[in-house]
């Protein structure tokens, strides 16, 4: 009975909200998909941060140190929507370091020039929009408003990363030359970020009935590439894919095959920088401790 | 280079080698909070070096910004040492952010008095944030003072280490005492006293026993800096200095 009416609100459009009832595995899959989301915008922080000390102008360094603490403040969104549903931010923290949880591969290749700042907000803060902007219509109400923020503040790193991207692909030899093997690097991945196909997705399923997720894997990922084309050749940049081809007929861009042994390897841990994202992640979170626990305490001498 | 450059320089010079200093805590801190609260000051004080920078930039006519910033050798800046010591621990951190933001704020408070109108808007506009970044320092000092044992050891031991290198804030050279008497620059002298009574004001909340005024660090109004300067420098400077053709 409680289910059926669940569906019934969800059918109607209508936001479910935190004390409303759900279906167990209506919370669980939220639980996952915005912690993941959430770990995602943090560990996202570090192959961004590794180039804000190197940033090559003032400029460059003001709008690279703001993105990354946009993204801190995003995982600070995304944890508080989670944490409606019942879950702890210590909970989730630990999760992500018993790799219980997951977050977005892509953040596991290193950042190895500048340029890469540039790839990863066109094609990486790209490829998240296509997908948030979905998500801004998600049933869940905390997560649809948090989205819709978040949106905001993804178009403008997207627009940011494009600048330096056509800045870069229009610069001297050397950094047209960086612009286009950040392009060759982070191409794949970027694709590769919205999933697998839809026919080995296992938990798409309830996903879309329960309208947490508003398109499928495949969708969103033609979406991407549709709108990303023409901004690769507009700046003189080439697509590392040779089957990639207009279909007249789909309205669409045919693309080659995506390497899903390499995804799900990146995906079970083996990636480039899976092991030294985590650690990293560990380390401030151990070395911080004194400092939490000195908070605590002084703050409950002001209470006692 | 004017003498208004030079003086200029030192306080675009400090601001900028601190926040590149802080920086460096990205992805770093004891909590989100904290992180986001940490390159919110370094963005801060980027701002503050920016529009000192674009200041003397103007003033010269011929250096732009980011040459100052980018391809400026060590002799050749004036910040304060403070800001080139290491991050150290989160505790070293905040007690060389709560010394300057003291520093900062009084140091502010008169120079928004200066008769050249830029500088005295860019003294208004920093000061609030300033003032920002004292009370996060201030609260931070207190809570670790008065936290646990082990939080109060370890920032009396940042408080004791850091403290020689306050002694430069309140240094009057030829160029200091030029300044001032064009009522453009600041009296770094008479900041002493205030700056003192804040920084016991923090202490005692803090539980924290104030170091003895000792061997005081010095040189940068020469140039003169500690080695960590260099690699600050060679780090920062890396892609322009090795492209030096490519616009970014």
């Amino acid at each position: 009975m409680q289910e059926q009416l669940f569906q019934k609100k969800i059918d109607a459009e209508q936001k479910i909200e935190p004390k409303d009832w759900m279906p167990d595995g209506y919370r669980s899959h939220l639980i996952r998909q915005i912690s993941q989301h959430a770990h995602s915008e943090i560990i996202g922080m570090q192959p961004e941060g590794n180039w804000i000390t190197r940033a090559p102008s003032l400029r460059a360094k003001m709008i690279l140190l703001a993105k990354v603490q946009d993204e801190a403040g995003h995982g600070l969104y995304l944890y508080s929507a989670c944490e409606t549903l019942g879950i702890s931010r210590d909970e989730l923290n630990s999760q992500l370091h018993q790799g219980k949880a997951k977050y977005s591969s892509i953040f596991n290749y290193p950042t190895l020039s500048w340029a890469d700042m540039g790839a990863i907000g066109w094609l990486v803060d790209g490829a998240a929009i296509v997908n948030q902007v979905s998500l801004q219509k998600t049933s869940y109400g905390p997560y649809s408003r948090g989205m819709v923020k978040i949106c905001k503040e993804e178009s403008f790193h997207q627009r940011q990363g494009y600048e330096i991207m056509s800045e870069m692909a229009n610069g001297t030899k050397e950094q047209k030359e960086m612009a286009q093997d950040a392009l060759n690097r982070f191409w794949w991945p970027s694709i590769m970020m919205f999933g697998p196909h839809d026919s080995d997705s296992p938990r798409t399923g309830n996903a879309m009935k329960w309208k947490i997720k508003r398109k499928t894997n495949d969708e969103l990922r033609q979406d991407f590439i549709d709108k990303t084309v023409a901004q690769a050749e507009l700046i003189g940049l080439k697509i590392p894919d040779p089957d990639l081809k207009w279909n007249e007929e789909r309205s669409s861009y045919d693309f080659g095959e995506i390497n899903w042994d390499e995804f799900w390897g990146v995906v079970n841990g083996n990636g480039p920088c899976n092991e030294q994202r985590l650690n990293h992640h560990i380390k401030a979170h151990e070395d911080g401790e004194w400092v939490r626990k000195a908070a605590k305490a002084y703050a409950e001498k002001q209470n006692s | 280079m004017t003498d208004i450059e030079k003086y200029i320089l030192r306080i675009a010079d400090t601001t900028l080698i601190l926040s590149q200093r802080l920086s460096e805590w990205c992805s770093k801190g004891p909590s989100l909070e904290e992180d986001i609260a940490l390159s919110n000051i370094s963005l801060d004080l980027l701002g503050q070096a920016n529009g000192l920078l674009e200041y003397v930039s103007k003033l010269n006519g011929e250096i732009s910004p980011d040459e100052y910033a980018f391809k400026r050798d060590e002799r050749e800046f004036y910040n304060f040492q403070i800001c080139e010591i290491e991050n150290g621990h989160f505790g070293d951190t905040i007690i060389r952010q709560f010394l300057i933001d003291i520093y900062f704020k009084l140091y502010y408070q008169e120079l928004e008095k200066s008769k050249d109108e830029t500088l005295s808007a860019l003294a208004t506009k920093s000061l609030k944030e300033v003032s920002y970044h004292l009370r996060h320092s201030s609260n931070w000092v207190i809570r670790l003072g008065d936290g646990t044992q082990e939080s109060k050891d370890k920032i009396q031991k940042s408080l004791n280490n850091i403290w020689k290198y306050t002694g430069e804030f309140f240094e009057m050279d030829e160029l200091d005492k030029k300044m001032l008497k064009e009522k453009i620059g600041v009296n770094n002298k008479t900041l002493k006293k205030d700056w003192d009574k804040l920084v016991d004001e923090t202490l005692i909340k803090a539980k924290l026993k104030r170091p003895e005024d000792g061997y005081m660090m010095t040189g940068s109004r020469k140039g003169i800096h500690t080695e960590m300067l260099g690699k600050i420098l060679s780090e920062m400077q890396y892609l322009p200095r090795a492209y030096p053709d490519a616009k970014w």
